[in-house]
């Protein structure tokens, strides 16, 4: 039995391994289902957090992971990858081309509601903060297994909102009023 | 969508003390960066027992070299760092991307937010990257980082580190870290070296001189194992 390295900050400079960029595309134009979801991450005084770096794990549209812990057989566009890592800018902002992911199995058999699960860290975040993507236009969020085990009020912190165009909006808040929620997992 | 599925198991969570609360003061960037509101405690679903273990794209052949990235060889004390990437079970974590970034010798990073005075280096860029073997062994080539000041507290300095990232089979084994230099002096005042609860924990961040892993006439060898949180024993209530 050995025993877990810990965590320490990502620190300010991870920009040498991983240079900012504008957009993550996990899914070229034109593919279907595209979708964008745009945010930006703020601290507790409601400034930017421009050395943030945000990672995403997402199904594919069928509600399938690409990997080998997923014991269904892979879906038709198995060469979905389902990860990407973007370094925001310096605006705090980011912006993700993907696909709408699928309903995913979840505890005891029942689906959960179609996610994206993100990982962020930063500067000034000693772990990893782990939460979630759900779109506000999913009737399914109402029996999803994670957000309705949250208080009612916080729930819409992790519910991306539909705009023009099909872009959702989707900020983080470290701290303040509207805080994300983040998970212990 | 209830696919009957066999179900895969967990990961543990890691023990109090193990892993460095958000809410750390003496680390001054944490004060309106770490959230207020408790985490809320979730299951393991599929979502995060799975994770992005194809995606990493290519790593070049010289990519663990860091000092064989340039027309010439930075300055500075050559090293090698050697280790693990394994779990709590002492399972190897194989074929996973290990990468770094560092300080050059003289403690500055080339990156444009590095605004303290000490010179570049032409022949360092500071960021590598190598997968595992199938042992979980990695192996890196490049200079020990300087220790550099930095704004947190009055004569503020960070112990010589380098950076590591390190992915794992899961989401949930994902991990950010920094490995420390054995015996130097600044680590017992560093906030964020500090920030981890246990001792025995922190000693896990520095690494060890090995003199086995020392190349005569070429490089000091330095030794770091990295453990990612191990699988539960149990399927998960899928």
């Amino acid at each position: 039995m050995r025993s877990l390295t810990p965590s320490q900050t990502i620190g300010p400079f991870f920009g040498i391994l991983i240079p900012r960029r504008d957009t993550l595309v996990l899914a070229a134009e034109g593919t279907p289902g595209r979708i964008t979801v745009q945010g930006t991450v703020r601290d507790g005084a409601g400034e930017p957090v421009s050395d943030a770096l945000i990672e995403v794990w997402q199904a594919d549209a069928e509600g399938r992971w690409s990997h080998p812990d997923d014991p269904r057989d892979p879906g038709p566009d198995g060469s979905f990858s389902g990860f990407g890592r973007i370094h925001v800018g310096v605006d705090g902002g980011f912006t993700v081309e993907t696909i709408r992911p699928g309903s995913v199995p979840g505890p005891n058999g029942a689906p959960q509601a179609p996610h994206l699960v993100v990982g962020l860290f930063a500067r000034g975040l000693l772990t990893r903060l782990v939460t979630r993507v759900y779109f506000d236009d999913e009737p399914s969020n109402a029996t999803d297994t994670i957000l309705t085990r949250l208080p009612t009020d916080r729930r819409s912190t992790l519910i991306a909102v539909r705009g023009a165009e099909g872009r959702y909006r989707f900020d983080i808040a470290l701290q303040g009023p509207c805080e994300t929620v983040f998970f212990d997992v | 969508m209830s696919d009957a599925v066999s179900l895969p198991r967990g990961y543990r969570r890691p023990a109090d003390g193990d892993m460095p609360p958000n809410d750390s003061p003496a680390y001054r960037s944490t004060v309106l960066r770490h959230p207020v509101q408790p985490l809320v405690i979730i299951p393991q679903t599929l979502s995060e027992i799975t994770g992005p273990v194809y995606e990493y794209g290519e790593t070049g052949p010289l990519d663990h070299d860091l000092t064989r990235q340039h027309a010439g060889a930075p300055l500075g004390e050559r090293i090698i760092i050697e280790g693990r990437v394994l779990d709590e079970d002492e399972r190897p974590a194989p074929e996973t991307l290990v990468e770094v970034w560092q300080a050059n010798a003289a403690g500055r990073y080339r990156h444009a937010c590095d605004l303290h005075d000490a010179p570049l280096d032409p022949n360092f860029s500071g960021a590598g990257r190598v997968m595992t073997g199938a042992d979980g062994r990695f192996r890196f080539v490049t200079v020990k980082p300087g220790a550099y000041p930095w704004q947190n507290h009055d004569n503020a300095w960070r112990p010589a580190h380098v950076h590591f990232s390190v992915y794992g089979r899961s989401f949930l084994t994902r991990l950010v870290t920094q490995m420390y230099f054995p015996g130097d002096p600044l680590l017992e005042l560093d906030p964020i070296f500090n920030s981890i609860p246990s001792e025995r924990a922190r000693s896990r961040l520095v690494s060890t001189f090995d003199l086995a892993l020392t190349e005569p006439v070429w490089a000091l060898g330095y030794r770091f194992d990295i453990v990612l949180r191990g699988r539960d024993a149990t399927p998960t209530g899928l």
